[in-house]
């Protein structure tokens, strides 16, 4: 403990916050590799970093619902969805640069994940879990749907083109893509930790572990739900958005019921309710599958299953979870 | 005339099947509190189970009890081993591992049978039932062999000292243990039950839709619509609630128009979110009261 304090004074001040200087040594470590790392491998490589990068950012968006906010859902694809066609439809129809797809489709989800957490609001945890299983579920069926067809292309989807790197700079098209996640990344995590570390956060945790006594502290609890599945859609649609300009394609057949698993896999496996935890449920979700799709086509579903479980029992915590306990009791050994 | 009551005669087979999920889904929910998501994947695989004997050779009937009988007690062993180690880990942590059952069933069915849709055989004769044009006699079957499970259910359930300590176990956990009931095990024979249940829906549907690893998605979400409608705290009500889903659907996709098969997800979608904003109790539940 007196360790741990000492450290926390020798820490340096960021914008009112303090952060110890372990902790910002890995942080600089961790951007030095992230932006050496595209120069090191392949371009197909790259852009499965990217990929990962992209789920960090949408893992996030779920854990502050429901790591944070003790929100389920079940149904965060339907919200990577929206912004996976906002971007795609605004590239395809009305020939918009692919940056200013990224704030709009944040905007849109903002919007519809405000309004879905309204009914939301009345439902506790498993009836929660339940109605936004449905929406994973009906989620291909309302992107198929004749009446939209002109915009969403139907079961034909929309193919987009991958933007060339700006200002001429020597990179790849998959190396420049991977530095705009990056960039994304990067301003969503920083404004996701000062969100959670300051009065919003703990209001939306104590709604998680106590929402009785949360209301009777003040904290307006309908508003504050409200606005965490707005935040949370918002983060889950900018990684959408990404994710429609990196693959550059966009199908109904691919917002089903299993993205959402996905992502509560990735969820699970990096950490429920931690910030770095985004990172490693990401890396998780793009690199497991491919070794396991050599024992069998069918497998990486099976596979992710079973680690779904196995987490449960041993490291409800996540990877991130499973580092801290052993840092943890690093520094205790080294204080005895 | 005649279309509407096609529709609704066709509604109430359909409903046939969801009711059936639904009272899996209800047995599950007495007993433990919780919503099997994998249930509709449960029974999925059930069906592939009675498939395989089936095409070894075995008769309709001798392979449908078996599967029933097998389905019994996969649900046991699963409630057993991979559900009891999370009993009491908080409500997130379940949900995880049902949902981890869905994807390991999907996939490993997907695996061991393939991805080929399959037909499957219906024990009922082809000819309908006293000649008339409404009904085909696999639809009135399906009718008939619900509500045989739910009498058979609600015998058990009432009359017999095993539905008893089921019903102990589900209300108050600590005085049951008091009195000897074994709660543990009555929790995994409600989940034998649910199963059991389940393949029976599985293997009427499965003639209708045809059999192959995502059948039971959307029947599953029909499912919870029937048991939410009817009031996730009573088996009946969600057997009622299952038939006026399938009712209500068909109706909805015959005279609405732009709905028609498209968007019958979202019929559901939109079913669950409206019983559970204005009457979350459903029709036939009893409200909870919580204390503070």
């Amino acid at each position: 403990m007196a360790i741990a304090r000492e450290t926390e004074a020798a820490g340096i001040k960021i914008g009112g916050a303090t952060v110890s200087r372990t902790r910002l040594l890995v942080l600089v470590a961790v951007a030095v590799v992230a932006c050496v790392l595209p120069f090191l491998v392949t371009d197909y490589r790259t852009f499965q970093f990217t990929l990962a990068l992209i789920y960090a950012i949408a893992l996030l968006g779920l854990n502050i619902l429901t790591g944070y906010n003790g929100q389920f859902s079940l149904g965060h694809g339907a919200f990577y969805a929206v912004g996976a066609y906002t971007a795609a439809v605004m590239m395809d129809h009305f020939g918009i640069a692919y940056y200013w797809t990224i704030p709009v489709a944040g905007l849109v989800c903002f919007v519809a994940g405000f309004l879905f957490g309204f009914p939301a609001l009345r439902l506790e945890g498993l009836y929660l879990a339940l109605a936004t299983f449905a929406l994973a579920v009906a989620t291909p069926q309302i992107l198929k749907f004749d009446a939209f067809e002109e915009w969403t292309g139907g079961v034909q989807g929309i193919v987009i083109f991958k933007p060339d790197p700006p200002f001429g700079l020597p990179l790849s098209q998959d190396q420049w893509l991977y530095f705009f996640t990056l960039g994304v990344l990067a301003i969503l995590f920083l404004c996701g930790w000062n969100l959670l570390r300051g009065r919003t956060g703990r209001a939306m945790m104590a709604i998680r572990d106590n929402p009785i006594a949360a209301s009777a502290l003040g904290v307006n609890t309908g508003l504050y739900k409200t606005l965490t599945f707005g935040v949370s859609a918002l983060y889950t649609g900018v990684a959408g958005a990404l994710g429609a300009i990196v693959i550059q394609f966009v199908a109904p057949d691919s917002f089903n019921l299993f993205l959402s698993v996905t992502l509560l896999v990735g969820l699970v496996v990096g950490g429920i309710a931690s910030i770095p935890g985004a990172i490693f449920g990401g890396l998780f979700i793009v690199f497991i599958p491919n070794v396991a799709e050599e024992i069998s086509k069918a497998a990486p579903w099976a596979i992710y299953g079973v680690f779904l479980i196995l987490f449960m029992y041993v490291m409800p915590t996540g990877i991130w979870g499973a580092i801290r306990r052993a840092y943890a009791w690093f520094i205790r050994q080294r204080a005895a | 005339m005649d279309l509407f009551l096609q529709q609704t005669l066709a509604g109430l087979a359909i409903g046939g099947i969801y009711a059936s999920v639904a009272l899996a889904v209800v047995m599950i929910y007495q007993a433990t509190d919780h919503f099997n998501f994998a249930q509709g994947e449960m029974a999925m695989f059930s069906t592939f189970v009675a498939w395989s004997l089936i095409t070894y050779g075995l008769p309709y009937w001798l392979a449908f009890f078996l599967t029933v009988g097998i389905s019994f007690a996969g649900g046991l062993a699963i409630e057993r081993i991979v559900v009891r180690p999370v009993e009491k880990a908080p409500v997130l942590n379940q949900i995880i591992v049902f949902i981890g059952l869905l994807v390991i069933f999907n996939s490993v069915a997907g695996w061991i049978f393939e991805h080929t849709i399959k037909p499957f055989p219906s024990p009922f004769p082809e000819e309908p039932l006293f000649g008339n044009r409404f009904i085909g006699m696999h639809d009135t079957g399906v009718i008939g062999v619900t509500m045989i499970m739910l009498a058979l259910v609600f015998v058990f359930v009432r009359h017999t000292p095993l539905g008893l300590a089921m019903r102990a176990a589900a209300q108050n956990p600590e005085s049951a243990k008091l009195v000897g009931v074994r709660v543990g095990w009555m929790l995994a024979i409600g989940w034998g039950l649910a199963a059991a249940i389940g393949s029976v829906a599985g293997m009427m549907i499965a003639p209708v839709v045809f059999l192959e690893p995502n059948m039971m998605l959307g029947i599953l979400l029909y499912g919870f619509a029937g048991a939410l409608l009817g009031g996730v705290s009573s088996p009946g009500g969600a057997v009622l609630g299952g038939f006026m889903v399938g009712v209500l659907e068909n109706l909805v996709g015959a005279y609405v128009p732009f709905v028609g098969t498209e968007l019958k997800l979202t019929v559901a979608l939109v079913l669950i979110i409206v019983v559970l904003l204005f009457k979350p109790a459903g029709l036939f539940g009893t409200v909870t009261v919580k204390r503070v």
